[in-house]
């Protein structure tokens, strides 16, 4: 019997090798984060001394905007030629092609998210005055947030008009909580004034009560015509 | 219970108007702030209001997640679209009060924080239920308002610790509150609760009856020859 | 010889538009059925619906036995008019893939194996989104046959296919009826199954309106 975790494996297997292959959409997808690094930089001038203060929440609004270009093209491959017909069809289980987009988002936003950072780190000459080995740990928290909800709602925005604005509409409400914890714990991190540990915490509650709640209604929405 | 709904009516509106007058005349004017204060008595009771519908919005997507009622879709529905109108007031009273009386127009206070999530997630839900295409809206739309309960404490949390961490004024202010000026609060909450409740059932009256008409058609659509129906191809092509 | 599908007053219902209306059948195991009829008459629904994809409005369907479609779908081989493939891998990859979603044992050899029967190359390394459109559902209808299905659900197999090619599958589908399987074709090329259909399935407007075991010319209605 396949299990949930095999068939994960062989289609974020799949999913890379195809990724790879193209390259089109990573390309492009590094291209725009570099832009919208260097729009933000002109946007807040980068040596106000304010700048370690609101590193945090540049820096995430970028992510954010970064990621949710790579979620709106999560499905596409599916959707042409109604793959997602085929997966349906099957015994397959939902949730193995849905932990295994997520898992792709992730891998695909992390890489953009390492070209971002050094970029920021140059153009507002940032320092971590706190324990700066909290950041990569609040960086894979903040992203599985991200990119768990938005693959769900890239699945649920496939059967409603305006796809791509659908994403984002969805998205942002509810990744609000996850959205202030990523940014107060970067800010605190960077500026060494408080400790981001509650934040921390918060995203990892955040991070396990919505892959739960995706697992749980993945199927609903796959089955959903 | 066709009865009971003018009964309602009427009850509501001797209410309403009560709760105005206690609200406008008879509730003591606060020390500090004067009658700008008594704007609290909108500001408070419609925030709880829309807190409830919401509530109610989120037991009833379980139920269609259950049980596939219809009948919870359309309460669903129903109350979330009277949710964010009484959001929408919690959202403008605020300013209106803070403005005058701390001289800022928007403070990240709790309550008012937790109603803009709230309100826009409840947007987000309309959007989702005007966009999906018919058969599909009532299962992603109780998936969404599944998504968007799960949410709340989150935020909630989130708010506050953000408050402990950048402290903010508070609008209300916090501490007891005089009895009397209770009292008024919580008759204008009553008030506005019998008004929710009249315009949510008025609205699912409306909804039922909206959705009858469809399945009358469909089901004429159904019984006689083809030749005058409109053709929409589920898979984009006719077969 | 007992029914492998059989369908109770299937109702399908698109908001005001009703694709099926009331669709009544049994279909025995063992045979190919070719499913035919005017654009809208139902036909693709009616597939859908067979194969779990659209759940049906009203009425039931039962398949091998059981009402609950999910519990058999791995004895379901489906396959449309889009290939159900991905354009950027080859046959080989794209079959190897699908082949773990039904859990298949022997995965490479069975693969090999079923590309070879629709009479195509394994060892073809070309993108499927380069084949031609003959090629293209030849690798779609081996697809569907990993699993090694009991019923096959084909969608417009042959539109766009040159004629040598559909004939090819047309005997491939009669040698696997004959091996067993029980097999639905919508076409509206309905003489390609001339002489190889044990029935044809008339349908119109939603329902179906004659079932003939030759291909007669339709009276009219």
């Amino acid at each position: 019997m396949s299990t949930v975790a095999s068939l994960t494996r062989a289609t974020l297997a799949k999913d890379l090798r195809l990724e790879w292959r193209s390259k089109d959409a990573i390309n492009s997808m590094l291209f725009f984060s570099l832009l919208v690094v260097v729009i933000f930089s002109f946007s807040f001038d980068p040596t106000a001394e304010e700048s370690r203060q609101i590193a945090g929440g540049l820096v995430w609004v970028a992510f954010l905007f970064a990621a949710v270009v790579a979620l709106n093209q999560t499905w596409a491959r599916e959707m042409r030629n109604q793959v997602l017909d085929a997966y349906r069809v099957s015994p397959a289980p939902p949730n193995a092609l849905f932990l295994a987009k997520v898992i792709g988002n992730f891998i695909f936003v992390t890489v953009l998210q390492a070209l971002m950072t050094p970029l920021f780190i140059v153009f507002y000459n940032l320092r971590a005055l706190g324990p700066a080995y909290q950041l990569p740990i609040v960086a894979a928290l903040g992203t599985w947030a991200l990119v768990v909800n938005g693959t769900f709602f890239a699945a649920m925005s496939l059967r409603t008009r305006s796809r791509e604005i659908m994403l984002p509409l969805l998205l942002f409400p509810i990744s609000i909580p996850a959205l202030l914890a990523m940014v107060e714990a970067t800010g605190a991190i960077l500026t060494g004034e408080f400790s981001a540990r509650f934040w921390i915490v918060l995203l990892a509650a955040y991070d396990v009560v919505f892959t739960i709640a995706s697992l749980f209604l993945f199927g609903f929405v796959l089955q959903a015509e | 219970m066709k009865r009971a709904f003018p009964i309602l009516a009427v009850l509501t509106g001797v209410l309403l108007g009560y709760a105005l007058h206690q609200a406008l005349v008879t509730a003591p004017t606060e020390q500090t702030m004067g009658d700008v204060q008594r704007i609290f008595y909108y500001h408070v009771p419609s925030a709880w209001t829309a807190f409830i519908l919401f509530f109610v919005n989120f037991f009833a997507s379980i139920v269609y997640l259950i049980w596939r009622a219809n009948k919870a879709d359309i309460v669903a529905l129903v109350t979330a679209e009277v949710g964010v109108v009484f959001c929408t007031v919690v959202l403008v009273t605020g300013p209106i009060w803070a403005r005058p009386v701390w001289g800022i127009w928007w403070t990240w206070d709790l309550r008012l924080t937790l109603t803009l999530v709230l309100w826009l997630i409840y947007v987000s839900y309309l959007v989702l239920r005007r966009f999906s295409s018919s058969g599909q809206t009532p299962l992603l739309a109780a998936v969404l308002a599944v998504f968007g309960a799960l949410d709340v404490p989150l935020v909630y949390f989130s708010i506050w610790f953000f408050r402990t961490q950048h402290p903010q004024p508070v609008i209300g202010g916090g501490g007891s509150i005089d009895p009397r000026m209770l009292h008024v609060l919580l008759i204008n909450w009553l008030a506005f609760s019998c008004f929710a409740a009249l315009v949510c059932w008025s609205r699912y009256r409306l909804e039922v009856l909206r959705r009858d008409v469809d399945e009358t058609l469909a089901l004429e659509a159904l019984l006689e020859p083809r030749g005058s129906q409109t053709r929409i191809s589920p898979t984009g092509r006719a077969g | 010889m007992s029914a492998a599908v059989i369908v109770t007053g299937l109702v399908k219902q698109f908001g005001r538009f009703a694709a099926l209306r009331g669709v009544s059948a049994e279909f025995a195991a063992q045979r190919l059925y070719a499913i035919l009829g005017d654009n809208g008459a139902g036909k693709t629904t009616l597939l859908r619906a067979l194969a779990g994809l659209t759940p049906p409005t009203g009425g039931s369907i039962s398949m091998l036995g059981t009402t609950d479609l999910r519990s058999v779908c791995g004895q379901l081989g489906y396959m449309a008019h889009p290939s159900l493939l991905y354009d950027e891998m080859s046959g080989m990859e794209n079959l190897r893939y699908f082949a773990r979603l039904y859990d298949v044992a022997d995965c490479d050899c069975r693969c090999a194996g079923v590309i070879h029967a629709v009479k195509l190359d394994p060892l073809l390394t070309r993108p499927v989104g380069q084949y031609s459109q003959g090629m293209r559902q030849r690798m779609s209808l081996a697809r569907a046959l990993l699993n090694d299905p009991k019923i096959l659900l084909l969608d417009e197999p042959f539109s766009n296919v040159d004629l040598r090619s559909a004939r090819e599958m047309v005997s491939l589908l009669m040698g696997l009826r004959d091996n067993g399987k029980t097999i639905f074709v919508v076409t509206h090329q309905a003489s390609l199954l001339e002489g190889a259909a044990d029935e044809f399935v008339w349908m119109e407007a939603g329902q179906i309106v004659s079932r003939t075991p030759d291909l007669q010319p339709q009276e009219t209605r």
